[in-house]
């Protein structure tokens, strides 16, 4: 156990946004909120997935919704608050302690505010390890944890409790909900044991997204480029480097679609990266051949800062040097690969672990 | 002949120009800022006004850009204490305004907060309603008290009706004792950047008023009646009523002039633009016209706001570098002799090799006394020639937008180091007049507006949302004074929200045109 303070926030905070593929919601709202909180409460405990004992429950936290609605419309703070109690009443048992759901993106700062709140611990894991579109593609739905019971509050004190067949039917109803309650809520969702989180969730990403943050703040102050340490962390693979020509976006069904096209610099000239994303980064592929697909975790990077650009921030003449990092193996399972293979996003392609692709490739 | 005179405070120098109704250049200067920056503008306005010898009654226009509402909040100088009002309640209590700010800032400025009542969802319907006796108490509490107060609304961009009602309320509960900024009038979407900028553009309303009224008053002591323009970060004017107003938006004006008058003087609309100073050079980009913004928002004195500058490249090479031989190799700098290089360069009879006294030895330049370096080696001058090569096409490379080549244009006081032909470079162009760029930049500048707003795709389609959303941003533009057949859209983008079902798209649009004289 040991605990979270302002700098450790702000680096897991940064590495977050690497984990976050693309999307997953620019951390910098959560952080604040997490920081108010950690002022108002006191710090953070994070605690690793082997000291929840077996039978305690821990009950992740999670915001749903439009992280653009969320930087104007920022949370009243008391809704994961209010969703945990509803929780706790309906299941008549003590909540131990909080995890992330997914440690891309915003979500991954949520739960420190809420522990700070409550005085509980959080985990240092996260059922993604990077961040994924819909609330059944975690770790826990392989394992046969059920979302609900799920409790889901906004802002204005409504809210709701859900008991569902599937987390893909927890999905499609708290969805709705979410867009008729003002396009953001925030979520008590996947209780369950301490057994069933040693089994199922993705360890230690909390510090993994520090040493991420880290790296990339100490690399500016010594002005060295964060690249290979950024590599080095994740045993990630450098795929591309180049300068962003155009960039193509449609929404259907809530999905920011779109392909952004890199010429390649540096050693890359005279080659074209294609990157494909549907709000996080799926398939990259160079002069058409596949280099990293999902659920491998492809970010890019901009090359002065060491700072990732999410896809909503790709624009035409923008530098980014692309990378792929293998995702956890619970992904390359069967059952995980129907969750979040290629296939589920609509590309007929067979999923090949980034490792495999770049088999005697030399890496950097 | 009706005269107009463009005047940019630099961070080192103060640069004036007159330009005359065909925009001819009539007169030119380069001065040293001063500490109290009016008194530099003082020596510059002289300095033109001799030059030209003209008929001070037939200056029309004179166009200001400065750092000085910059300085004021990096400075935390003379600045007012704002009141902030949030309407968002329940909304919005998990972050209060003005976290996360530098203490000295939140001293100067106070920390008095109220979150109430109100506010909009993105699709405009309220999430509450105003309450109006917490609103009267709010007023009980601010009177007398405060010479500004600053109000956010959640979603004010999508739905204004909140913001409007309480700057109604309090101007007539207050009278005009009390400045009332509203944040829709200053930012987009994003709540806390946007509320961060209305509390600085709140507490700037002394700084404004007393740059101004210093302004004024020295056209006045030379006979000047004109009518006063200020330049703002986006490379258009506002009027002194409108700066008063909205004094926030002068801030990172400098980089946008620069720009905008190397656009002029080459008559180049897409180019890559490198301004050599003394120290450093800037390398940005024109796209039709205007500068490529960046892609985040920028932080003034250490204050997250969402107002956008150049996207620049900023190198240590400029034409007061100093030049080394350490063990056969060629070493730029980093260190420099600025804006002394002419009184150190061995040309100017100094003691210092500079990167002006290579571009002299090479036969690049024709300044100074070339005698001084005759005599250096030919070999060291032809190593520091290819050094200044190399690092500005490196640059030049990263900021283009796509593989090519691309017209460079050169402006700034140092721009004769850079050599004639240059990797990526289709033409290289030095236009007449370069070393004073910025201050063309601000005297040609345009009036310009830009709208951002979320618009619901569900009734009408994406080229119809662009088009109301561009009708919007030119009437904004003949609000700022422009005329109408001169407006042009400059800069468009829709980016449609993810995450949510439904289609909603945020489009932004900037229109620019030319004064309605």
């Amino acid at each position: 156990m040991r605990k979270l303070d302002v700098q450790a926030i702000e680096d897991i905070a940064v590495g977050a946004t690497i984990l976050g593929t693309g999307g997953g919601g620019d951390p910098y709202i959560g952080k604040l909120m997490a920081l108010q909180a950690i002022e108002e409460y006191g710090p953070v405990s994070l605690i690793d997935v082997d000291e929840v004992p077996d039978d305690a429950l821990v009950v992740p936290s999670a915001m749903m919704g439009a992280p653009t609605v969320l930087v104007e419309k920022i949370p009243n703070g008391e809704e994961p608050f209010k969703a945990f109690e509803l929780l706790k009443n309906h299941m008549g048992k003590d909540i131990f302690g909080t995890i992330s759901i997914e440690a891309g993106g915003l979500n991954s700062m949520i739960p420190l505010a809420l522990a700070a709140r409550l005085g509980l611990p959080v985990v240092d894991a996260d059922g993604m390890g990077r961040a994924f579109p819909e609330l059944q593609m975690v770790t826990f739905t392989i394992y046969g944890v059920s979302s609900t019971p799920l409790a889901l509050c906004d802002e204005k004190g409504n809210n709701v409790l859900l008991n569902t067949i599937t987390n893909k039917w927890s999905e499609r109803l708290a969805r709705v909900l979410t867009v008729e309650m003002g396009g953001s809520t925030m979520l008590a969702i996947y209780p369950m044991t301490g057994k069933q989180l040693k089994k199922g969730a993705v360890r230690g990403t909390m510090s993994l997204a520090e040493s991420l943050g880290r790296a990339i703040r100490e690399s500016k102050l010594n002005h060295v480029d964060p690249l290979d340490k950024i590599l080095e962390i994740t045993n990630g693979y450098l795929l591309f480097k180049g300068k962003i020509t155009d960039v193509l976006r449609k929404t259907t069904g809530g999905f920011a679609r779109g392909k952004a096209i890199f010429e390649g610099i540096d050693e890359y000239r005279d080659k074209t990266m294609e990157l494909e994303f549907q709000n996080e980064n799926l398939v990259a592929q160079v002069n058409g051949q596949i280099l990293a697909s999902v659920p491998d975790l492809i970010s890019v990077i901009d090359p002065d800062t060491g700072k990732p650009i999410t896809t909503e921030m790709l624009r035409y003449g923008y530098r980014g040097v692309v990378i792929g990092i293998p995702c956890n193996e619970k992904w390359r399972t069967e059952e995980g690969l129907k969750l979040v293979g290629p296939r589920y996003f609509g590309y007929d392609i067979d999923y090949i672990p980034i490792e495999e692709r770049f088999k005697g490739v030399r890496v950097k | 002949m009706i005269y107009r005179i463009g005047i940019d405070v630099g961070g080192t120098n103060t640069d004036a120009v007159i330009l005359d109704q065909d925009n001819k250049i009539i007169a030119k200067t380069k001065t040293p800022t001063s500490q109290d920056i009016i008194s530099g503008i003082y020596e510059s306005l002289d300095n033109v006004l001799f030059q030209s010898n003209i008929n001070v009654k037939d200056i029309g226009y004179v166009m200001l850009g400065t750092t000085h509402c910059t300085n004021a909040i990096v400075e935390r100088k003379g600045l007012r204490k704002v009141a902030v009002i949030r309407i968002g309640k329940p909304a919005t209590m998990a972050i209060k305004p003005m976290v996360g700010w530098p203490q000295e800032l939140i001293d100067a400025i106070g920390k008095k907060y109220f979150i109430i009542n109100g506010g909009h969802e993105f699709d405009g319907q309220e999430i509450n309603e105003l309450d109006y006796d917490e609103i009267d108490q709010v007023i009980k509490e601010i009177k007398g008290k405060f010479e500004a107060v600053a109000i956010s609304s959640v979603f004010s961009p999508v739905n204004t009706s909140h913001e409007d009602t309480l700057e109604r309320i309090i101007k007539e509960k207050l009278g005009d004792n009390i400045d009332v900024c509203v944040s829709r009038e200053i930012g987009s979407i994003g709540l806390i950047e946007r509320e961060n900028a209305t509390i600085l553009n709140a507490a700037l309303g002394g700084v404004i008023r007393k740059l101004a009224k210093g302004f004024q008053e020295a056209l006045k002591r030379r006979g000047i009646q004109a009518t006063l323009y200020l330049a703002q970060n986006d490379g258009t004017l506002m009027s002194v009523d409108y700066a008063m107003r909205y004094p926030i938006m002068t801030i990172a004006s400098g980089p946008t002039n620069s720009l905008r008058g190397a656009a002029y003087l080459s008559k180049i609309k897409n180019a890559v633009v490198v301004d050599v100073g003394g120290t450093t050079s800037d390398i940005g980009i024109l796209v039709n016209g205007f500068p490529r913004l960046s892609a985040m928002g920028v932080e003034i004195g250490g204050v997250r706001t969402n107002f956008r500058m150049p996207d620049l490249i900023s190198i240590g090479l400029g034409g007061g570098t100093v030049v080394r031989e350490k063990d056969g190799k060629v070493i730029l700098g980093p260190d420099s002799v600025g804006y002394k290089v002419a009184k150190e360069a061995l040309i100017f009879g100094g003691n210092v090799l500079t990167t002006t006294d290579v571009a002299v030895a090479s036969g690049l330049a024709k300044i100074g006394n070339p005698e001084k370096v005759k005599n250096i080696d030919k070999n060291l001058i032809e190593k520091a020639l290819l050094k200044i090569k190399e690092l500005v096409e490196i640059n030049i490379d990263k900021i283009k937008t796509a593989a090519g080549d691309v017209p460079l244009i050169l402006v700034g006081g140092g721009s004769l180091i850079v050599p004639n032909s240059l990797k990526g470079c289709s033409e290289i162009i030095r236009p007449k007049h370069c070393e004073v760029a910025n201050a063309i930049g601000v005297a040609i500048a345009q009036v310009g507006a830009e709208i951002d707003r979320i618009f619901s795709l569900d009734n009408v389609s994406r080229s119809e949302a662009i088009r109301q959303a561009e009708e919007l941003a030119i009437q904004e533009c003949i609000k700022a004074g422009a005329k109408r057949e001169t407006i042009e859209i400059v800069e468009k983008e829709d980016i449609p929200l993810a995450y949510l079902p439904g289609n909603a798209t945020r489009i932004r649009i900037k229109a620019a045109g030319d004064i309605a004289y």
